[in-house]
């Protein structure tokens, strides 16, 4: 089984969401993370969908998103030709005895402390599936009160368009 | 104008002459409209015959089918006919009401999220939320259902927005940019399965459903002719190819022929033209995944490579495609691979049973010898639709109509209503079993009020036939269970109850006269076949 990550250009229609993980469901699909918004032009949205798979299911899920009407565009962004990110935020327990040493950890992982009480600490974090658990990995044993994560986005390296 | 009247404007203007439809209270303002338009509304008796019936419309007169229902009952009773359209690839335009836009998401009376439930099987679907739109989304509608691969879209319409007024103005094009079907087939596949079929001693044609869509018929006759390619088909690829064309050789799949499927294992090249090689049609294929060569053309990319691995892909319209075909091919020396193959055909011996009723194989066989070329037959579902679709012999321009993909009961006798209502000059035969007959009986009222000349045969074997066999199958015999009703009713008394012309036969020369009376009737007549409960499908 293989991550693939692929990237969807939609018509900006309320119901459109709903038709697309509606037809990973109805077709046995999985998916892995779904990430939504608006592109520079308001009348097409991306989504990014990350999903496992072989090579017969990936081509089934491209071919059967294919034929809804309101599908304009996919490709697959390729590990090597893309850049993935996500963001996250973590709120860990933190101590007097511990802070220094989870603050160092997010300065390593160029993470951000968004907010601070008495005994935690919240972070943001933006990377790619590696980083992102790596730095999960990590931070973990301190305790994990809540973990939020956006889901991954991504786009193609260089002078390319996924209109092209 | 008022939107109501909008809407009938457009259904003017896509030359829509028809509606089979059922009102309701969140449709008032569109049947208001539609009392004051010249656009004929069949009022069907079950909002389920409504899609049926307009799916054996488009089939009978190849244009789009039209409905109309209530929100909430009306148009959840529309799912099943709709979804049987969808497996079809027939094209629907189907519009329902719902309650006021303000009113909806609050659960209140008659409301259903049609556009949710029929998401996984309309091609599209609409709601309205803004009276202006309502030009451009019928054009689009009407565009999609009929383009690509055909099917069902629906039109969401609330009550108000029925009501409000906006400018007319018809669009002449659409532009969606997300739906541009593929009908030209790509130069280099074809180029590719020219080469292989060069090489082919054993080639065979598969075909489905898709050469009726792209109403390719004489390009695959041409096809065949000119290269001597023998042409096997599923079930809904009946007629596609004339039973009397030198090249024809039978239905594939569980219920097909046998020999059909054994030219299917032999050959060694398969081109398979508009068929989605469901499970059914490929029952008895376990070979064709071996190292056969497959050339699979559709116009729906999603299908070539779903259920089969093709070794030559090529999307697009089978006529179009069919075409280029005729121009580059050259004839093929396949006259030793025919020969055998009408060896295997003539060596296939039909069971003939014995029986003391009435042998459905025989009546379907001498009824198809006595009718013209030009009749439309729809089959049920069970028995009585393999019955149809093996004896009932499609030669010239005979078409059959059937629920293939969903199998729907219920299916032939509001089909027929379409199909007859789309032709009224054809003679139309629905054929059903009583189980399915009481799925829609009350199309028998359609029928009478109509004044429809359908001639309905009834294969009554007191059974749920096609499940007593499989339970036989599976159980052993003995062992059926719900396969039969305890009261079953006078089905000749009903059909006269209706207002329409009923006999009831039990023995095949009983069968031959009443036939003819029947088909000489001038209304809608029921003929009543009575059946050997343990009779078999094949
Ligand atoms: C709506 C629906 N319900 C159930 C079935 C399952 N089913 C398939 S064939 C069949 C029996 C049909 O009986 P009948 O209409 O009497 O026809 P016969 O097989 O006896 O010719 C049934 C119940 C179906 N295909 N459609």
């Amino acid at each position: 089984m293989n991550r693939h990550v692929l990237s969807i250009l939609v018509e900006n229609n309320s119901g459109v969401l709903s038709r697309i993980a509606g037809l990973f469901s109805r077709r046995g699909y999985n998916i892995d993370s779904l990430s939504v918004g608006e592109t520079e032009n308001p009348k097409i949205s991306r989504m990014t969908i990350t999903v496992n798979g072989d090579d017969y299911i990936l081509e089934q899920i491209q071919k059967q998103l294919h034929k809804l009407i309101n599908v304009i565009k996919i490709v697959e962004l390729k590990p090597e030709k893309s850049i993935y990110r996500e963001l996250i935020l973590v709120k860990v327990r933190a101590d007097s005895k511990n802070r220094a040493t989870i603050i160092e950890t997010v300065n390593i992982f160029r993470g951000k402390i968004i907010d601070v009480s008495s005994d935690t600490l919240t972070i943001e974090l933006t990377g790619d599936f590696e980083k992102i658990s790596a730095f999960t990995e990590l931070i973990k044993p301190f305790g994990i009160i809540e973990l939020v994560r956006t889901g991954f986005t991504g786009l193609q390296r260089g002078n390319v368009q996924i209109t092209d | 104008m008022k939107a109501s009247d909008a809407i009938i404007q457009c259904l003017k203007k896509e030359n829509v002459d028809m509606i089979f439809g059922y009102p309701g209270g969140a449709v008032l303002p569109l049947y208001e409209a539609l009392r004051k338009s010249d656009i004929k509304h069949i009022l069907i008796r079950h909002e389920q015959s409504a899609a049926h019936s307009a799916s054996g419309y488009a089939r009978a007169s190849t244009k789009t089918g039209v409905c109309i229902a209530t929100s909430g009952p009306g148009a959840t009773n529309l799912i099943t006919g709709i979804a049987t359209a969808y497996m079809d690839s027939i094209p629907l335009v189907i519009i329902t009401g719902q309650v006021k836009s303000t009113a909806i998401g609050k659960d209140v009376f008659q409301e259903a999220d049609i556009i949710g439930s029929t998401e996984p099987f309309t091609k599209h679907n609409y709601l309205i939320k803004n009276a202006k739109d309502i030009p451009k989304v019928i054009k689009e509608a009407f565009y999609i259902a009929a383009t690509g691969r055909p099917g069902p879209v629906l039109i969401d319409i609330p009550v108000d927005i029925q009501n409000e007024n906006i400018e007319f103005d018809y669009p002449k094009t659409t532009n969606i940019p997300g739906y541009k079907p593929t009908y030209e087939g790509h130069n280099g596949q074809i180029k590719r399965a020219l080469q292989k079929l060069k090489a082919s001693k054993k080639p065979l044609i598969c075909v489905g459903g898709g050469i009726i869509c792209a109403n390719a018929y004489q390009e695959l006759k041409a096809f065949s002719e000119k290269v001597k390619i023998p042409v096997v088909h599923t079930l809904m690829g009946i007629g596609a190819l004339p039973s009397d064309s030198p090249y024809y050789v039978g239905m594939v799949g569980s219920h097909g022929h046998g020999f059909s499927n054994k030219v299917v294992i032999e050959s060694d090249l398969l081109m398979i033209i508009g068929a989605r090689v469901a499970d059914r049609a490929t029952a008895d294929l376990k070979l064709l995944n071996e190292k056969k060569n497959i050339i699979h053309i559709d116009i729906d990319p999603a299908e070539v490579g779903k259920n089969v691995d093709t070794t030559i892909p090529i999307v697009g319209d089978a006529k179009n495609i069919l075409n280029r075909f005729i121009e580059k091919c050259t004839p093929l020396e396949t006259d030793e691979w025919i020969k055998k193959i009408h060896q295997l055909k003539e060596n296939y011996i039909k069971q003939d049973e014995d029986t003391d009723y009435i042998n459905p194989k025989k009546a379907l066989e001498f009824l198809s010898n006595i009718v013209d070329e030009e009749t439309i037959l729809t089959a049920d579902v069970g028995q009585n639709q393999i019955w149809a679709a093996r004896n009932f012999e499609i030669k010239g321009d005979r078409k059959f109509f059937t629920s293939g993909g969903l199998g729907t009961m219920g299916y032939s006798l509001p089909a027929a209503v379409g199909a007859k209502l789309a032709c009224p000059d054809k003679r139309v035969i629905s054929v059903v079993g009583d189980g399915g007959i009481q799925m829609s009986l009350s199309e028998l009222g359609t029928i009478s009020e109509n004044d429809l000349n359908i001639t309905i045969i009834l294969f009554n074997n007191y059974r749920l036939g096609m499940v007593r066999e499989l339970q036989d199958i599976h159980y052993g015999k003995g062992k059926n269970f719900s396969i039969s009703f305890k009261k079953s009713p006078d089905f000749v008394k009903i059909a006269e109850a209706y207002g329409l012309d009923s006999k009831q036969v039990t023995s095949n020369r009983e069968f031959e006269s009443a036939i003819k009376e029947a088909l000489e009737s001038k209304k809608g007549y029921l003929l009543e076949c009575i059946v050997d409960p343990n009779f078999s499908t094949l």
